[in-house]
């Protein structure tokens, strides 16, 4: 207690506005302590998942990326050289008895990348799949950032892509047409997971609106459509897209298999994105409304400008948490025949070559659904932070 | 508050005694069963205010949400400006953007800043470029001595302040009517000024008001009429000298030895 380094001498006595907090309350220690151990059962926990994590990343680094390989010709090739590592001669030798796969054989997602990536798309053609990625990743990067020069010319550009794009790969714009059979992989699940993600979007606001409509008619038909198709089963949707659909529309009409499937995934997921923005709707104040009503909107206009706008950011979480169940549900095509990433890999492990290497084929899956979905999570997470205007 | 207050405005001259601007003929309101509003006759003339009081559950809400069609009424006729309500949409708009209407919890647009929530309307309903409209706005909000909150949401601001911006907004539709309902009601007591303030300073300008409130000191300052109501139906109405002074009907007599006894 020395006044003689004290800055500012007008504190109260016992006062001291200007010491730091104490150390055991904020940096690295601090956290530790807040976090970690908190209290008794807090510090055996903490110790039962260290222990945890410790065994278990170490064996997984080692199956993953230590003893895996990245180049091999075939799936002997390959188990021989992760089990006698730098030994020139390891073909000649033979797999020991009750031999375990020690790492991951990354060479075959490798060989089967294209398959992977483009499914059957014509090797030669593959430019416009390439093209269209590109102008997917600047569709979306002009949806996702506000500051983006030029944004509103960008934004319709985003609006016009699922059509630009469809008609690139379908042989538009007199280039040769590709049959829809033979698109596949990732292509095939962002193809169907844009298309619906961007369709059912709108079309589901649409429905939430009607489902609230003081119009008898409207209400009723949306709470049909909505019941329905929430009552039924995707696979359900999708074998009468891939059996019946045709059977409805007038005869002559040839409707592609993946449009009709495009149009079930896009009416499944406007069904529930119209469940989720009707919970954000009923969470807007009636003052809202009233307000908006009291300085002349028409329904439209106070929809657009005052409740849609609160309500979509209430339901953000709901509507990224439907995006990401509809991405996820592109791999049932796989039941009507058609090769998203998940037929590709079955189609690809029935190959002589390089059968029983099941785990990286379906790890490899897993992980670009996971990166795909969990990007998606985090920019939701994004989305509401900055959407927060303290209220 | 007082009955007594002695700034007096409401002698001014500034009622066009030969011109009606409101004319509620016969009116009925039920809500599901209940009668909620009986046989309302109200005649209100241009640059007239009318403080209307009551206990609550009275209809005095229901009445003035009426006028601006936020309710629906059921018999009577209700006529604004020469228009009648009806449910023809375009009358129901035309009156709207007439009668600006403030509400007893603000009913701000969280989303907008305050200079956003003040521009809407006239960019979106009376088509004004947004220039202008942000000029005028930002006139309004000095007149509500607020010009430094304009980028503020409203949830960074006071109840007062946003009962202030809740008054520019309407203000910026240039409405002949101005609707109050319980402005001061939900605001802290040392926030209640600022806000009459605001109300007295738009009475001086000569503004047709209605206003639904408890401030009796705001309702002998300015008021040219105050009316009573209870159970649906108006009681009483006079100027507010002979109505505090010399009330005739018995529950008016209860109703302010209630509020004014504290």
């Amino acid at each position: 207690m020395s006044e003689s380094n004290t800055p500012n001498p007008n504190y109260e006595p016992g006062a001291h506005p200007d010491w730091p907090p104490p150390v055991k309350t904020t940096g690295v220690i601090g956290w530790v302590r807040l976090n970690l151990l908190s209290s008794p059962l807090n510090i055996v926990m903490t110790v039962v998942a260290l222990w945890f994590l410790g065994t278990v990343i170490p064996s997984m680094i080692e199956w993953l990326l230590i003893n895996a390989v990245w180049d091999a010709e075939n799936r002997v090739d390959c188990w021989k050289q992760m089990t006698f590592p730098g030994d020139p001669d390891y073909l000649s030798k033979e797999l020991p008895r009750g031999w375990v796969q020690p790492g991951g054989c990354w060479a075959f997602i490798e060989n089967r990348m294209s398959l992977f990536v483009y499914g059957f798309y014509p090797e030669p053609e593959r430019w416009r799949v390439k093209l269209s990625f590109l102008m997917l990743v600047v569709a979306v990067l002009s949806v996702l950032w506000d500051k983006m020069p030029e944004r509103k010319f960008f934004l319709w550009y985003a609006v016009a892509f699922p059509f630009l794009a469809g008609w690139l790969l379908i042989g538009g714009f007199g280039l040769s047409p590709v049959e829809t059979d033979l698109f596949g992989g990732i292509l095939l699940t962002l193809i169907l997971g844009v298309t619906g993600i961007t369709f059912s979007l709108p079309l589901g606001i649409m429905l939430a609106l009607g489902r609230r409509s003081k119009m008898p008619v409207v209400r009723i038909l949306c709470v049909l459509f909505i019941e329905f198709i929430r009552g039924v089963p995707l696979i359900a949707l999708l074998f009468v897209a891939s059996t019946m659909l045709n059977y409805f529309m007038p005869p002559g009409t040839v409707f592609d298999l993946l449009v009709r499937v495009l149009i079930m995934v896009t009416l499944f997921s406007a069904a529930y994105i119209a469940e989720v923005v009707r919970g954000g709707l009923q969470g807007i104040p009636n003052g809202q409304h009233e307000a908006a009503d009291s300085l002349g909107l028409n329904y439209w206009k106070a929809n657009r400008l005052i409740i849609l706008p609160q309500a979509l950011k209430i339901s953000i979480p709901g509507i990224v948490n439907t995006f990401i169940g509809l991405y996820k549900d592109t791999t049932l095509v796989l039941i009507i025949g058609m090769l998203d990433p998940l037929g590709i890999g079955r189609s690809s492990l029935a190959d002589a070559e390089w059968a029983g290497l099941a785990r990286e084929v379906y790890l490899f899956i897993a992980i670009f659904f996971f990166i795909s979905c969990f990007s998606m999570s985090r920019y939701s997470i994004y989305l509401e932070k900055k959407l927060h205007t303290g209220h | 508050m007082t009955a007594n207050t002695e700034t007096n405005i409401s002698s001014a001259p500034s009622v066009d005694a030969s011109e009606v601007i409101i004319s509620i003929d016969a009116m009925h309101k039920w809500f599901g069963d209940f009668h909620v509003l009986k046989n309302i006759n109200l005649k209100v003339h241009r640059g007239e205010r009318i403080v209307i009081c009551g206990p609550s559950g009275s209809g005095k809400s229901t009445l003035i949400r009426c006028i601006n069609r936020l309710e629906e009424h059921q018999q009577g006729t209700i006529e604004v400006d020469g228009t009648e309500l009806t449910h023809d949409l375009k009358n129901i708009e035309i009156i709207r953007s007439e009668v600006g209407m403030v509400f007893q919890h603000f009913n701000l647009f969280p989303h907008l800043t305050a200079l956003e929530n003040l521009t809407l309307a006239p960019i979106w309903v009376r088509n004004t470029p947004k220039a202008e409209a942000e000029e005028a706005a930002m006139k309004y909000l000095e007149r509500v001595k607020i010009p430094e909150q304009a980028h503020k949401y409203p949830g960074q601001l006071s109840g007062g302040q946003q009962q202030r911006v809740a008054i520019a907004r309407s203000l910026c539709m240039n409405p002949r009517i101005m609707l109050f309902d319980e402005p001061t009601s939900a605001l802290d007591p040392e926030m209640i000024k600022e806000v009459l303030d605001v109300m007295i300073e738009l009475a001086e300008s000569g503004m047709t008001m209605l206003v639904v409130t408890h401030e009796m000191g705001f309702a002998t300052a300015v008021a040219h009429q105050v009316m009573f109501m209870d159970e649906g139906e108006i009681i009483e109405q006079n100027i507010p000298h002979e109505f505090f002074n010399n009330p005739q009907n018995d529950r008016t007599k209860l109703f302010l030895s209630q509020i004014l006894q504290h």
